[in-house]
């Protein structure tokens, strides 16, 4: 068996970088995300927010990190101890392993090695990255039921009624982009925005809006935030979690933003692309590569997250069901018949 | 009781109790069967404090019992001294407190805004809104007086400083500046789908209901009835100025939002033909040293930001009250929170708690 | 004092038509500025303010208020007192009754007639430790239910630790 160097690099090495800068880029994203949100908020109040941690209290996530790393870590004793310490592992794993799918730019030629952003590349992509994104729901049921707190609880039950709503429309809406597409694959996807020059926002607005109402649900955030719902359940699924046990679960809600923004990039946004691929004098717009655009774009939807914290009260658990129900599931239903008849016929 | 219901503590520690308060829910899945507040964490005995003080000694306890309006509490237990003692308050200083009272009215119903907005889950932006605006008020009261929250600027017999122009025209600013917010504040919440669902025929009281259970203040005239101390039996000249009673017909949480909004603009109304019409003259009235109020009793109450607000006072020919009773708003509308709160969801009773605009500090005295 | 009421006619119909429906319940009636204050016999404070609510329209129960008398030297006074502060709307008009009450003697429950002295009922007997009886849920109000003695009695200390 001759081993040369080249298949040492190609196929472990880079490989192996990919990895490891696809479960940092997450966790990377919390950061950023800790200080945008915590100073977008305070811009969206007429407040300063943190800024004495370096310069505009840019090193402030690094600060709250130490702090949480330091605070001591209570546990009942009469929680589930087991299920209790495997809850934020489940769901801060959970969030990271869906982002192996996701193409974070596009292919990149590098003298004759093509240098792909992302770490795999499946046929069922999609679909993996739709159900494992849905398991850190068992996460928060762990941590509701482990830790024998009534509030706790009441937040894990929420999860689970959350989970019957928002599902249906995600799965709806993600089936047009398939019908579109014709594939279920990441890469697919957007190289099929990149052919028909436009992207899918604009062919189905009607599915991007679903997909982002329902994706807000999935990430439990404002104004769906009845898992955590700080107004009556003090902090839902994690009042009884301390230190960096919380900072798990804080750390996926950030992730999973990350992740729910990435797909809506890469299912309505073009991915990686350049806006305005197909405009002559805008040529220049094409040496910005892949990951740039990418980055630019899920930090929009990011900030999007915030924005909406900042403004809307939040959703009592069954407006949130008769949303879902009455508007969300008809409308996504229909739009995929007509998207499929559209299809058909073009 | 009956275990197939979950039974939760809410409080004493608990984010949006609106103080050190103990509820005892029992719920149905999320739908609330029982409600059982407990009351007492802040008990510190002020009735029996105040049979042990001088009448003018205890117009500073009345800050503490609700901060939030101070200056109403002050008004209230002045104003029940001056009638048992049979004292002509001068114009000018009836006038400057009908300007303190109205701020205060603007400050603790603008406050209401942000906290019971926050209660629904709104991430706290109304809420800075709101005591940003709140701040300018309590600049207005530190020119005043020198303090800010809690600042016994009402005393036996009048007021204690007179208003110049400086005040004046900071009051001005501020109310321009109130009114620009409330149109903020309108375009955010008042047709905001979220809101309209977590208020919209929710903690539901009738007007029927709302009288028996003895609701006062915004709460009950959210329910239809029109009953302000201000205009039925007037106290400190404010049967001279021109101002409208709002209520609503629903009597759920968004009408107590509309009917306090409103009242805003009232009081902002008010204020404005106050400062318009400032007689000149005395800002206050000769009172002894040592007030002996001769042997008597009276029960006198006003309009408090938060509803009726009465006082008993018994006096024994002594320099010290026999009996001082004070009938406080939160405690009677804290009353109709479970009637109000059964067949709601736990999302709901925060809000209900939120909307009643309750504070603890004066339901336990 | 009372012949001041003829200068509010329904403060005066008010009293006249109580003198005449409960003759000998009624002990006495003052007016102090521009109050009526009706003194009334406790056994029959639970018709008569069932009277003022359904024939006189006097829909709210105010605030109900505890006295302690034992500072009064007078022939015959009993220990406590107890106000019931009536206010009706429309009209505006306000009314006291009071009764008087020795220790150890229930009062009837104003509760079937006004929902309101619920919680007033439930302080006066935490303050006062006067027994309301018929209440649904006389317990302490704001002390502790183990807590010995009664805050607002003249005789109950000042400072102190329990």
């Amino acid at each position: 068996m001759n081993i040369d160097i080249d298949t040492i690099i190609f196929d472990v090495l880079i490989p192996v970088i990919k990895i490891i800068v696809m479960i940092l880029f997450p966790m990377i994203m919390v950061m950023v995300m800790l200080w945008v949100e915590r100073r977008g908020i305070a811009f969206l109040q007429e407040r300063l927010g943190p800024n004495r941690v370096g310069f505009q209290g840019i090193l402030q996530p690094i600060a709250d990190t130490i702090k949480m790393l330091f605070k001591e870590d209570i546990i009942q004793r009469q929680s589930d101890k087991l299920i209790f310490n495997i809850a934020p592992v489940v769901v801060l794993a959970t969030s990271l392993l869906a982002f192996c799918f996701i193409p974070v730019g596009m292919t990149m030629s590098i003298g004759s090695y093509n240098l792909t952003f992302w770490v795999a590349e499946s046929p069922v992509g999609l679909l993996i990255t739709l159900g494992i994104s849905s398991l850190s729901v068992l996460g928060i049921v762990f941590a509701g039921w482990a830790s024998n707190s009534k509030y706790s609880l009441l937040g894990g039950l929420r999860s689970v009624v959350q989970l019957l709503s928002y599902e249906i429309p995600i799965g709806l809406t993600v089936l047009t982009v398939v019908l579109a597409s014709g594939s279920m694959n990441f890469i697919d996807i957007v190289n099929k925005q990149n052919e028909m020059g436009i992207w899918f926002a604009f062919m189905m607005p009607v599915s991007c809006v679903v997909f982002w109402i329902a994706a807000m649900a999935e990430c439990n955030r404002s104004p769906f935030d009845i898992v955590e719902a700080d107004s009556e359940l003090v902090a839902g699924f994690h009042t009884e979690y301390s230190g960096i046990k919380f900072g798990y679960f804080f750390m996926a809600e950030y992730a999973h933003m990350v992740l729910v923004s990435s797909l809506m990039v890469v299912f309505f946004f073009g991915g990686g692309l350049p806006i305005f691929p197909n405009v002559e004098f805008l040529w220049f717009l094409h040496y910005i590569p892949g990951f740039v655009w990418y980055f630019i774009k899920i930090m929009f939807f990011l900030y999007l997250f915030v924005w909406i914290r900042g403004t809307f009260p939040r959703y009592r658990f069954d407006g949130l069901i008769r949303l879902v129900w009455k508007w969300l599931v008809p409308l996504s239903l229909l739009n995929l018949i007509v998207v499929a008849i559209i299809r058909m016929i073009v | 009781m009956d275990s197939k219901f979950l039974e939760i503590n809410m409080g004493p520690q608990h984010p949006s109790t609106h103080g050190v308060l103990n509820l005892k829910l029992s719920l149905d899945n999320e739908v609330v069967v029982k409600v059982e507040p407990n009351l007492g964490y802040l008990h510190r005995g002020m009735e029996k404090l105040w049979e042990n003080r001088t009448y003018a000694q205890v117009v500073p306890f009345t800050d503490r019992l609700d901060y939030f309006c101070a200056i109403s509490n002050n008004l209230g237990y002045v104003l029940a001294v001056e009638k048992l003692m049979g004292l002509e308050i001068p114009k000018r200083a009836q006038y400057i407190r009908v300007i303190l009272t109205e701020i205060q009215r603007i400050v603790n119903h603008i406050g209401w805004l942000g906290f019971v907005t926050n209660d629904a889950g709104a991430y706290y932006t109304i809420n800075f809104y709101t005591f940003e605006e709140r701040e300018e008020y309590l600049e207005i009261f530190e020119e005043y007086v020198g303090a800010r929250l809690t600042i016994n600027a009402i005393r036996i017999g009048g007021v204690p400083f007179d208003i110049d122009d400086k005040l004046i025209s900071m009051i001005e600013k501020a109310l321009v500046e109130t009114e620009k917010k409330i149109k903020d504040i309108d375009k955010i919440v008042t047709r905001n789908r979220i809101w309209l669902h977590r208020t919209k025929g929710v903690g539901v009281f009738s007007a029927e209901d709302a009288v028996q259970f003895g609701l006062t203040g915004p709460a009950l005239r959210a329910s239809g009835v029109k009953w302000d101390i201000r205009k039925d039996i007037p106290y400190s000249s404010y049967d001279e100025f021109d101002f409208d009673v709002p209520t609503g017909t629903a009597g759920d949480i968004y009408d107590r939002y509309l009917v306090r909004v409103e009242e805003i603009k009232q009081s902002m109304r008010i204020i404005r033909q106050a400062i318009k019409n400032l007689p000149s003259g005395e800002i206050a009235a000769k009172v002894p040293k040592v007030l002996k109020i001769p042997e008597g009793e009276i029960f006198h109450s006003i309009e408090a930001p938060k509803g009726e607000l009465g006082f008993y006072i018994k006096s024994n020919g002594t320099d010290k009250p026999e009996r001082v009773k004070m009938k406080s708003p939160s405690f009677i509308n804290m009353q109709s929170l479970e009637s109000m709160c059964k067949g709601n969801m736990l999302a709901d009773v925060v809000v209900i708690l939120g909307s009643l605009d309750v504070l603890l500090g004066e339901i336990d005295k | 004092m009372i012949d001041q009421i003829s200068k509010y006619p329904a403060l005066e119909n008010i009293f006249s038509s109580l003198q005449s429906v409960f003759k000998d319940s009624i002990i006495e009636g003052r007016f102090e500025k521009e109050e009526l204050s009706v003194k009334v016999k406790k056994e029959s404070i639970l018709l008569i303010l069932k009277f003022l609510r359904d024939e006189k329209g006097f829909n709210a129960l105010s605030d109900m208020i505890g006295l302690d008398n034992s500072s009064v030297n007078k022939e015959g006074q009993k220990r406590f007192s107890v106000l019931y502060q009536l206010y009706r709307f429309p009209g505006f008009e306000r009314i006291r009754i009071v009764i008087d009450v020795d220790e150890n003697d229930p009062v009837d429950s104003a509760y079937p007639v006004y929902k309101s002295a619920d919680w007033a009922e439930r302080e006066i007997f935490d303050m006062f430790g006067i027994n309301f009886s018929g209440h649904p849920n006389l317990r302490r109000i704001y002390m502790p239910d183990n807590f010995d003695g009664y805050p607002l009695r003249k005789d109950f200390p000042l400072e102190g630790r329990q």
